[in-house]
């Protein structure tokens, strides 16, 4: 006999292991992106040119470099989301579906990082 | 297994829908975004290694045949978000009518549509 109730029992036990949380996290990116990604389209928009001298000294200005990061971070997560959403959808041998769902993570935490470590080193970086 | 012919969505013998293509366009465009996003590191990254570094990234993102996957992204970015806060709207559990939303389907297109315009006008060309 167990006690446990059957409710916490089959919490977080959906088919995927915790689909409450992944489509939690999907909105919360969702509402994140739509604020950073309209930012980032305009201040494409508002760069004159697109010269080294111009994107660095824009990189470097405090509020786009942690705009930046934020926006690298949560297009990472969504990405990340969204790609392991179809996967599960259209990969259906089981080894093959959890080789790609792990090497998409550890694409978008490779690629994530290392363009966080390039904003980082241009904001604390010399003045171009 | 026994192997039946059998259709495996209803998709291929549903009369034409805007919902059905929109729904597509979304896993579609966000697909593609997920690249252009790898596109928008790599360009970050080469301004961090230096002139040359973000020179050599420029031949290739800078080049005037790229301007056609870019327009490309852009679509994908304005259609995706426009529709990301239609699929937001429906969470909540408001515009899901039959009318309202083949509407909003077509306002999320068209809205795509003019701001890849404007976007590109201004940003690429």
């Amino acid at each position: 006999m167990s006690l446990v109730t059957p409710l916490s029992r089959v919490l977080g036990l959906g088919t995927a292991g915790g689909a409450g949380e992944h489509w939690w996290m999907q909105r919360v990116t969702s509402v994140a992106l739509v604020l950073l990604g309209l930012w980032l389209a305009a201040a494409l928009l508002a760069l004159p040119d697109y010269s080294y001298l111009t994107v660095y000294g824009w990189v470097r200005r405090p509020l786009t470099s942690v705009l930046l990061i934020l926006l690298v971070v949560t297009v990472a997560y969504h990405s990340y989301l969204g790609l392991q959403v179809v996967i599960e959808d259209y990969v259906t041998t089981k080894a093959l579906k959890v080789a790609a769902v792990m090497g998409s993570a550890f694409a978008h935490w490779g690629l994530g990082v290392a363009t966080i470590f390039a904003v980082l080193k241009i904001a604390f970086g010399p003045s171009a | 297994m026994q192997w039946v012919q059998r259709p495996l969505s209803p998709f291929w013998i549903y009369r034409w829908q805007i919902t059905m293509w929109l729904s597509s366009l979304h896993r579609i465009t966000g697909l593609l975004l997920s690249a252009g996003a790898l596109v928008l590191g790599v360009w970050l990254i080469g301004a961090a290694g230096g002139a040359d570094s973000y020179a050599s990234v420029q031949q290739v993102l800078g080049a005037p045949w790229f301007k056609v996957p870019l327009v490309g992204w852009t679509f994908c970015f304005f259609f995706h978000l426009a529709n990301g806060v239609r699929h937001l709207a429906w969470d909540t559990g408001a515009g899901f009518d039959r009318a309202r939303i083949v509407v909003t389907g077509w306002t999320v297109l068209a809205l795509a549509v003019v701001a890849t315009a404007v976007f590109s006008w201004f940003a690429i060309f």
